[in-house]
């Protein structure tokens, strides 16, 4: 378990003052200036020895991921874009960030925005997040009347945050998405390569983070990147914030290590599964858009990246959804296919057509109203979808379905038999007569 | 250049190749539909998935990909792509079938049925039988103007009609709305298009979703006869093909030629075949106290032989119009020398051009391929988008690239692109003349300057005087070295430059139209040939015989006391000189109406009854005489280039400039011949149009 003097988002419950006061009072902004001191090249070093993979879903390793911006300004001007648009399903750790604790965030983009050479940031706030941006509007403002950003500001590297809001639309957390929105063109996915370091917002390098990589940012340099690495496991070091949702008995937002068993993380923090453990079915491990694990695989589970990745689940955002067994496992997925059909951008084929196809299907399998040989072929079609579209939200909508083949097979078996058993023949068209 | 293997063939290829190209390169067949040479990328239809070796273990959309994104093996060993692997035909299985699921399978009902992307490739790389089992999605039909209809279900959010009208017509009007599978093509509010390359949409369009209103279930592909012929209702002569079905032609189409349409045609090039049916005129006509008559050919010729009997050639006149092969004009010059008359004109508008500077003093010198070249572009009293729409989105390409600089004097109208305005009439032209503007700074620091007068600038009483002065620019500014001539005349009549080519103009001591008219009304003149002129004021003509030959019942055959059916474009084989020089040919893909001949023919034999009997008897005879005089028509798609000293020439000419503002000739895009003014679809058009123009006036 974390030790408390380890966690990184000490207000993540918002019981002390969110503000730049009780920021500092915290440890924020200390030192920030020395940290610039020692230059790009040690920020960067030590990012990639932290060993810290991206908090956005897919754990791209950060540093690795700074260090692709080029390595003089041209021409064109270097952007850092923050993505705040946290808006998959199950996912709320940002938002706890942004709520309580939003100066880490200021402070880390002032220090990623150096380290990549740029002087601006936008941080793109999703739509819904209406209180969540004021308040990071609000610690944006205290920091550029504590002159601690802005132009010829106290840390010495001029630097301006712009706080964009979305429009609600979950495509936009899709980085190359996000940066077409940000431009303020529909919210489709651009084609990789180029990719953004090289051709980014408004065509220059850009880089674009997730708000709690940047804001776990400043911690890790002023502590050290072995303080970072030595938590957690290797390759999958430092700690995350986990949201546990669903049948437990305390839904919570908790900074944990990475790799703590599934069992502790919900009997530590959550007060444990609604019902006790046995009474656990399934769980989603990492937002909705990875697949799910059946109670089986989750007695000996660490939450960590590498561990999840090996059982074809993943740690995506660390956002567990619980489903005890009161659970209609087969309705949950459909009701995440639909989430997927009506998020599509219909930008390319598979997702747009696929989508709504799984979706269908999955409705009328949670019914029950479907052949056993559906099964196959939406599994198929989910492969067909899978690894076809432009950006990932086709692998997003594609892995629930076949986690749930995977593992509840016989359950949507048995559903279709029960439907099949007590399917009655049409009811004669007389009575619709009288 | 870059090294790959496809298909384990080893090929070299410059490296911003796409790897679509690249596998075309070597021989590899790609399907696609999103993908099109001349738009952007959009990389969303997925057909074109191909498998890289090495990469991530899922395939490539090929047209997005640049060969040089390709990582090379660990040894340095050059990247290897596959387009037959078992992965590339899975994934093509699986994008057909997903574009199938929500497509309606009513190819029988489908206008797009034998020539459609989706149909054929559904066979080619598709899979039997569909495992869908909802319903199918439908989407409303929008309406988005006269000229192309839409079955919106059908269509397969490929978006290159979207990439088309905002790339190259310029026109932000179609987009695609929505997300997900609610999302569609629209116009927005559902108005009509405004550009005048919409048709295009039409053939871009991979399957039936965007099908052409006037030819809607009128004919299948199979069932026509496809003569590829050039368009005559601009001077850029576009390359088109004619399907025909029988007699009737049911459609034109566009034909590549990227020196002067790459693949692009104006919708009155598209949508005039209807105005080839009506109005016709399908045998002569006497007039017989002020009535026509119909008469036979024998009976119409006495007439003319009758009038002409022992009157002096100097009473006689020749008038050619807009859409005039070279071969008629040819042969009415031969006929009206014979009779000993000077008084011929091919510029029916009166333009201040003649074939007496020598060639580059009235061709379209940098030619259409070389606007990309241009770097700084100069429009005098032209209206390219009226006047030459394939042209204007030439420029319009080239200045999509950026770093060009345009400026216009005339009329300020939308261009599609972003220009200087710099006045409106000729006062402007002598400032930039004097180097008063600052656009002729621009002119000046530019390597290949690119200066086009247009008709609305020659067509007045002061053109010499404005052909003179842009001479002067031209040659002030450097357009006019041995690598670049950068002078350019824009024409709006096919027949134009073919017309000053042969001459026929007037000759020593003639007169031209404006003289011909005036004597006509005076009556100085007994007889006046018209040879498809329609765009003259034709009541001062007085008392004059005026012989009509031409194909429509239009200004011309109204005033008209004979009139001779002739051919029109799609039923002769002509020569026909674009703007550019360059000599092209039309072909006959059908037969005129009833008695009507080809107008050489009509001339050949009419000259016998006047016992002046041109020396021909065939269009191949006719055309060996042509060509040994102006050996340059038989250089057929060649350009014999003029030179460009010949500009130096008209420097001189010309009296003072006038004050009027320039204005293009070209009023209404959609009614400018007697074939557009036959036709009920082009009709609709200048109506909307007009419409438009009045809702923007308010």
């Amino acid at each position: 378990m974390l030790k408390d003097q380890d966690r990184i988002f000490t207000n993540v419950y918002g019981l002390h003052d969110w503000g730049l006061k009780g920021a500092m009072q915290r440890g924020q902004w200390d030192g920030t200036k020395a940290i610039l001191e020692k230059g790009r090249d040690w920020i960067i070093e030590q990012m990639k020895a932290s060993g810290l993979r991206g908090r956005g879903g897919a754990g791209f390793p950060t540093g690795l991921k700074w260090s692709f911006m080029p390595k003089e300004v041209g021409e064109r001007p270097h952007y850092l874009v923050v993505n705040a648009d946290e808006s998959e399903p199950g996912t709320c750790k940002d938002r706890e960030i942004l709520r309580h604790d939003p100066h880490h965030l200021v402070e880390g983009c002032l220090i990623a925005g150096f380290a990549m050479r740029a002087h601006t940031a936008f941080i793109y706030v999703r739509g819904e997040f209406i209180r969540e941006r004021e308040r990071l509007q609000a610690a944006i403002d205290q920091a550029y009347e504590a002159k601690l950003i802005g132009k010829n500001n106290k840390n010495g590297w001029d630097f301006d945050i712009i706080v964009h809001h979305g429009a609600g639309a979950y495509i936009c957390g899709e980085e190359t998405a996000l940066l077409e929105s940000l431009e303020g063109k529909k919210g489709q996915p651009r084609l990789k390569p180029p990719f953004p370091a090289n051709v980014g917002l408004y065509g220059c390098p850009s880089t674009v983070n997730n708000v709690e990589s940047i804001a776990v940012a400043p911690t890790i340099l002023r502590r050290g990147a072995s303080w970072f690495s030595g938590l957690g496991k290797p390759n999958n070091t430092g700690t995350k914030l986990f949201a546990i949702s669903g049948h437990v008995e305390r839904p919570c937002v908790v900074e944990e290590e990475m790799g703590i068993p599934f069992r502790e993380l919900v009997e530590r923090h959550c007060g444990g599964i609604r019902g006790g453990w046995d009474n656990l079915k399934a769980i989603i491990p990492g937002g909705s858009s990875v697949p799910l694990l059946p109670a089986s695989e989750c007695d000996e589970l660490d939450m960590d990246f590498d561990t999840l990745r090996g059982k074809q689940s993943g740690l995506g955002t660390a956002a567990v959804i619980v489903m005890d067994k009161s659970t209609d496992v087969i309705k949950a997925i459909a009701r995440i296919a639909y989430f997927y059909k009506h998020e599509s951008c219909g930008q390319c084929t598979p997702c747009r057509e696929g989508t709504g196809w799984m979706w269908r299907v999955m409705e009328r399998m949670a019914r029950g109203e479907a052949q056993k040989s559906e099964i196959d072929t939406l599994f198929n079609v989910t492969k067909q979808v899978e690894g076809h579209t432009i950006c990932a939200l086709g692998d997003a909508a594609a892995w629930p379905i076949q986690g749930l083949i995977r593992h509840f097979r016989p359950e949507i078996e048995q559903r279709i038999d029960e439907f099949t058993r007590n399917a009655k023949p049409a009811e004669a068209p007389l009575a619709a007569a009288e | 250049m870059a090294k790959l293997i496809v298909d384990g063939k080893e090929i070299e290829v410059p490296a911003e190749y796409t790897l679509l190209q690249a596998c075309e390169e070597a021989g590899a067949e790609v399907p696609r539909f999103c993908f099109h040479d001349r738009l952007s990328i959009a990389g969303n239809c997925r057909m074109c998935l191909v498998e890289v070796k090495g990469g991530p273990p899922k395939p490539t959309a090929s047209c997005a990909m640049s060969v040089r994104d390709l990582r090379p093996g660990p040894n340095g060993e050059p990247p290897v792509v596959e387009t037959k692997s078992p992965m590339v035909k899975k994934a093509r299985e699986g994008v057909m079938e997903f574009l199938l699921i929500n497509h309606p399978l009513d190819c029988p009902i489908c206008d797009q049925g034998g020539e459609c992307d989706l149909q054929d490739q559904a066979m080619a790389y598709g899979i039997d039988a569909s495992r869908f089992h909802e319903n199918k999605r439908a989407v409303e039909d929008k309406y988005i103007g006269p000229l192309v209809k839409t079955i919106m279900t059908r269509c397969i959010h490929c978006t290159r009609c979207v990439r088309f009208t905002t790339e190259v017509a310029g026109i932000s009007e179609l987009g695609l709305i929505g997300r997900g599978e609610d999302a569609e093509i629209t116009t927005y509010l559902e108005a009509a298009l405004t550009s005048e390359l919409q048709g295009n949409v039409i053939d871009l369009c991979p399957v039936g979703a965007l099908t052409s209103k006037p030819y809607a279930f009128k004919a299948r592909p199979w069932e026509l006869t496809k003569t590829e012929s050039v368009d005559v209702m601009d001077a850029v002569g576009s390359a088109i093909r004619v399907d025909t079905r029988g007699r009737e032609v049911m459609r034109v189409l566009p034909r590549l030629n990227e020196a002067v349409n790459e693949e692009w045609i104006s919708d009155k090039t598209r949508f005039i075949f209807d105005g080839l049916k009506t109005q016709r005129l399908d045998r002569p006509y006497v007039k017989v106290e002020g009535k026509f008559k119909a008469a036979d050919w024998n009976t119409a010729f006495d007439a003319i032989a009758a009038k002409l009997k022992g009157v002096d050639g100097k009473r006689i006149g020749a008038i050619a119009g807009d859409m005039a092969s070279v071969e008629e004009m040819f042969a009415l010059k031969q006929l009206l020398e014979s009779l000993g008359s000077p008084n011929m004109d091919c510029r029916q508008d009166g333009a201040a051009l003649s074939p007496a500077f020598g060639r580059s003093s009235y061709l379209f010198n940098s030619t259409i391929d070389g606007i990309e070249d241009a770097d700084a572009i100069l429009i005098i009293g032209s209206n390219p988008r009226k006047e030459a729409s394939v042209l204007n989105a030439r420029i319009r390409k080239r200045w999509r690239r950026g770093d060009l600089k345009i400026g216009v004097i005339g009329e300020q109208a939308d261009l599609t692109y972003d220009y200087d305005f710099l006045g409106a009439g000729p006062q402007s032209l002598a400032d930039l003349v004097a180097g008063k503007l600052a656009f002729a700074e621009v002119l000046k620091t530019a390597e290949r300057p690119l200066i086009i007068v247009g008709q609305g600038a020659l067509a007045r009483k002061d053109g010499a005087a404005v052909l003179s002065n842009a001479a002067k620019l031209a040659k002030a500014v450097g357009a006019l070295s041995d690598d670049w001539n950068g002078f350019n005349v824009l024409h709006t009549a096919a027949a134009r430059v073919g017309g000053l080519d042969i001459g026929f103009v007037p000759g020593e001591g003639g007169l031209g139209t404006a003289d011909i008219m005036q004597a006509a009304g005076k009556g100085d003149l007994d007889v006046v040939f018209l040879l498809g002129a329609d765009e003259i004021d034709m009541t001062q003509f007085g008392d004059a015989l005026v012989v009509y030959i031409g194909t429509h019942g239009d200004a011309g055959a109204h005033r008209a006391d004979i009139i001779l059916p002739g051919a029109a474009y799609t039923e002769k084989s002509g020569l026909f000189v674009n703007t550019e020089g360059r000599v092209q040919a039309t072909s006959r893909a059908a037969f005129p109406p009833g008695d009507a001949r080809e107008d050489w023919a009509i001339l050949r034999a009419l000259s016998a009854k006047l016992g002046k009997t041109l020396g021909y008897d065939s269009l191949a005879a006719l055309r060996t005489v042509l060509f040994a005089e102006f050996p340059h028509m038989a250089e057929l798609d060649e350009i014999a280039p003029g030179n460009a000293a010949d500009v130096g020439k008209i420097t001189a000419g010309g009296a003072r400039l006038g004050s009027d503002p320039f204005m293009s000739p070209v009023r209404d895009f959609y009614l400018t011949n007697p074939i557009a003014r036959a036709s009920a679809i082009m009709a609709q058009c200048s109506a909307l149009a007009a419409e438009r123009a009045l809702d923007a006036a308010e």
